[in-house]
């Protein structure tokens, strides 16, 4: 340790200068005379205090802006139509996570009358009251997605995953040729649905013994019964999303994509003029 | 006897992790766990081999008591160094694969979802990480003239802590293992384990200021302290997740949509103001005066500018939600207070500037110290163009749009990236003991690429962007949109090649420096009589 004299010293580094530092200039420090300043010395010699004080000061803004976003009842719209994900579509949710797909696409309509033209009906905070975490969004290199189920067919999807320039020549997305290679098994997605029910999604216990069932049955729905998976999971689409035998990737994401800003009974819904 | 307890709990440690990577339920926690029990059984053998021996102190004399611990920060420079040429690589690369997307090779492991939380987190994780650390620890020490609390095995686990975040995070990335939040990516163990880490920073932090020798607590420290303590906050808050399993990588998050929304962005924007912010202001309170060797210019700004800019900061985040689904009085009041906080951001590059008075002559001759200015200079920049951003009717322009990603550059490759190179150049020769750098020509080759890379970057940014907005708005006499998606696509290419080649300036600026500062390591530089010469 004795080689680095040379910076072993703190007279050589900075400090609050003062007047008899820097004779013939402005020194930074000039001498305590107001309140504000005297007092602030308190802080300047105390870590804990300094401590103790940072915390508070920037605790304040994060509480007064999140916490009402809790209680306040005009947070959340009232609609009819929202229901947590379906077991294959919130496996599609998870592969569109995985993928990062929200780092191109937002799913979040703005107010403008642009976006309502190109995308729909704006979006309400209802219609992500069941996402964890949310998937707005916040940068469109693609379009969004808020609204795209029912837009495509499921053979526009299966040839624009295996390669988007085939369909549009101008996209820089990148392919995903092994969503419908990769098979895709239900082993996990009661545990992900017990998970999000800790979290505050309304899965009943029904729901919860049927996942794998419900899962087989809306990507080949000769395999179960469709009339009980609609009875839980209201304008669920059921059938061979990807076209190919068996469930792969892209059934599960093709699934998702197709009742994304789909749920919500707009013929009933009246905007709250107070949020 | 320590060395017993510590043996047996790396053997449990390993045995534990052995256990995960059979019982994991998907590849990355298999993986992670895999690569868990690998470092604990080597650190298990390596345990046992030194058990009852010396340490290398009691060998080579006393251990230092007094002395800094500049080990640590030594490591600190290497690997921010190191982490920057690799975050600055991913930045370029995703930027060339955005003009051309035969560069996603059709791989899940290469294609731009992955890569582009790989980059963001080398950025701003790896390589503003590591210089914060590193820097904070060299500059608390000098500035309370006392070692760092805790001992050199505490420092230590901060540095090799960390990067293990580092290594988890960015394999988990790869591997399809994320959180969907931006720059909150990491899953819940990995967020566990930098927990643990950051309490210990903090510790040492605190502790080293408590034992301070100097009476006052210097300007830099309270943003150190400040970023220290915030993050911690925001970190714990954000990632609140209940996981699938213990076996498995998966969670889910707490907060579910709007409210979700909200406290991802009061996060995110201050990870920007926290980070990238607060830190490096301290850096800039201790590197600016000590190479234009003048005081801070004004204390009074200094106490100002830190409390309003801590306190108004916080507010910020829903600046980056207008328009959407969050209530509008939330959307109001980020902007207002965004717009405020304009004054205390100039603040600092005020301070920092104004420090130059009576050495301005020597940003002629000093390329390490015009690094320093121009990045505040960038500073000021970027926290004018934010303000303006966050106002609603020019946000409905520019959000969505590569508008943002230009300003969150002039502000990362200006501000943090350029700071960050100055401190390097000015701490290398200190810290291996060198009289100067291997070679200033270098510094100013490395200045002038880097300041047009990032030209390129931001204006070739600032005319997609507005370009995107305009097009995307755009209707025709009837009230018809006259551009589709593809169109705004397409108009961009020649831009989005612009952006990818001022990166690889950049790029190329930072390993000049790499290589400069190796060589500056090494002694390279020193004069022919202090170089040992080999014989022959």
């Amino acid at each position: 340790m004795a080689d680095n004299d040379k910076i072993l010293d703190p007279e050589k580094d900075p400090n609050v200068s003062t007047i008899s530092d820097f004779p013939d200039e402005i020194p930074n420090e000039l001498p305590h005379q107001s309140w504000v300043l005297r007092n602030h010395s308190k802080l300047e010699r105390n870590a804990f205090l300094l401590l103790v004080f940072s915390l508070i000061v920037v605790s304040i803004g994060g509480i007064v802006q999140i916490v009402p976003l809790f209680y306040l009842d005009n947070t959340i719209e009232e609609v009819d139509g929202m229901r947590p994900y379906s077991p294959l579509e919130l496996a599609g949710r998870n592969i569109y996570v995985r993928e990062g797909c929200y780092v191109c696409h937002s799913q979040m309509i703005r107010v403008m009358r642009d976006e309502v033209q190109r995308y729909g009906h704006y979006s309400l905070a209802a219609e992500s009251m069941y996402d964890h975490p949310f998937q707005w969004g916040s940068k469109r290199t693609g379009p969004d997605l808020a609204r795209i189920g029912g837009r495509y067919s499921d053979d526009w999807h299966r040839a624009h995953f295996e390669n988007p320039r085939d369909l549009v020549p101008e996209s820089i997305m990148p392919a995903y040729p092994w969503l419908a290679r990769t098979p895709i098994n239900s082993e996990n997605i009661e545990a992900v649905m017990r998970a999000n029910r800790a979290s505050g999604v309304p899965y009943t216990d029904e729901m919860l013994a049927e996942a794998r069932a419900d899962f087989r049955t809306q990507a080949d729905p000769d395999t179960g019964d469709v009339d009980a998976l609609l009875a839980r999971y209201p304008k669920a689409q059921a059938r061979n999303f990807d076209g190919a035998p068996g469930e792969s990737e892209l059934d599960a994401v093709i699934a998702y994509l197709q009742m994304l800003g789909t749920l919500v009974d707009f013929s009933t819904f009246e905007p709250d003029a107070s949020r | 006897m320590i060395d017993a307890a510590k043996i047996a709990a790396l053997g449990i440690l390993t045995l534990l992790f052995a256990i995960a990577a059979n019982w994991g339920t998907d590849p990355v926690y298999r993986f992670h766990a895999f690569l868990l029990a690998l470092l604990s059984a080597g650190l298990f053998i390596w345990s046992i081999r030194r058990a009852g021996g010396q340490d290398r102190y009691a060998i080579d004399g006393p251990r230092p008591e007094s002395g800094y611990n500049d080990d640590v920060v030594r490591a600190g420079v290497i690997a921010t160094t190191l982490w920057g040429v690799v975050g600055f690589l991913a930045g370029t690369y995703v930027a060339f694969q955005l003009a051309f997307p035969l560069l996603n090779w059709d791989l899940p492991w290469t294609s731009f979802g992955r890569l582009r939380p790989l980059h963001t987190s080398a950025v701003i994780f790896a390589f503003g990480g590591n210089a914060l650390i590193a820097t904070s620890f060299y500059i608390v020490q000098r500035t309370c003239a006392a070692p760092l609390w805790g001992g050199r095995n505490l420092a230590w686990f901060v540095f090799w802590g960390y990067q293990l975040f580092i290594v988890l995070a960015a394999t988990g990335y790869v591997l399809g293992s994320t959180q969907s939040k931006e720059y909150a990516e990491p899953e819940w163990y990995v967020d566990l384990w930098l927990t643990i880490v950051w309490v210990a920073y903090l510790a040492i932090y605190l502790g080293t200021i408590v034992k301070r020798r100097e009476p006052h607590i210097y300007v830099a420290n309270w943003f150190f302290l400040a970023f220290i303590v915030t993050i911690a906050m925001l970190h714990v808050v954000n990632n609140i997740a209940i996981p699938v399993s213990i076996w498995s990588s998966q969670s889910v998050i707490l907060f579910p949509g709007v409210q979700g929304a909200m406290v991802q962005w009061w996060y995110g924007h201050n990870a920007v103001g926290f980070f990238l912010t607060a830190g490096f202001l301290g850096m800039m309170y201790y590197f600016i005066p000590k190479q234009a060797e003048r005081p801070v210019y004004s204390y009074k700004l200094s106490i100002i500018h830190f409390w309003a800019l801590i306190f108004l900061y916080i507010w910020a985040g829903p600046h980056h939600l207008h328009y959407t689904a969050l209530p509008d009085w939330a959307q109001v009041l980020g902007m207002v207070m965004s717009i405020i906080l304009w004054m205390p951001s100039w603040g600092g590059m005020i301070n920092g500037l104004m420090t130059l008075q009576g050495a301005w002559d020597k940003l002629r001759t000093d390329p390490v110290l015009r690094m320093l200015v121009v990045s505040v200079g960038f500073y000021g920049m970027a926290t004018f163009e934010g303000p303006m951003m966050s106002i609603r009717s020019v946000n409905s322009l520019s959000h969505y749009t590569d508008w943002t990603i230009g300003h969150v550059h002039s502000g990362a490759l200006g501000w943090n990236g350029m700071i960050t190179f100055g401190a390097l150049y000015y701490l290398v020769p200190r810290l291996w003991n060198r009289e100067r750098l291997y070679s200033i020509s270098l510094v100013s080759w490395h200045f002038w690429l880097a300041t047009i890379g990032i030209v390129l970057y931001a204006a070739s940014m600032w005319v997609t962007g507005i370009m995107e907005g305009l097009m995307w708005r755009e209707v025709d006499a009837q009230g018809f949109l006259v551009n589709s998606f593809a169109d705004t696509v397409a108009a961009k290419f020649p831009m989005y090649v612009v952006r990818a080649l001022g990166g690889a300036l950049f790029l190329t600026g930072a390993l000049i420096m790499a290589y400069n500062l190796w060589k500056t390591a090494v002694g390279a530089g020193e004069t022919a009589s202090a170089r040992p010469v080999p014989a022959e």
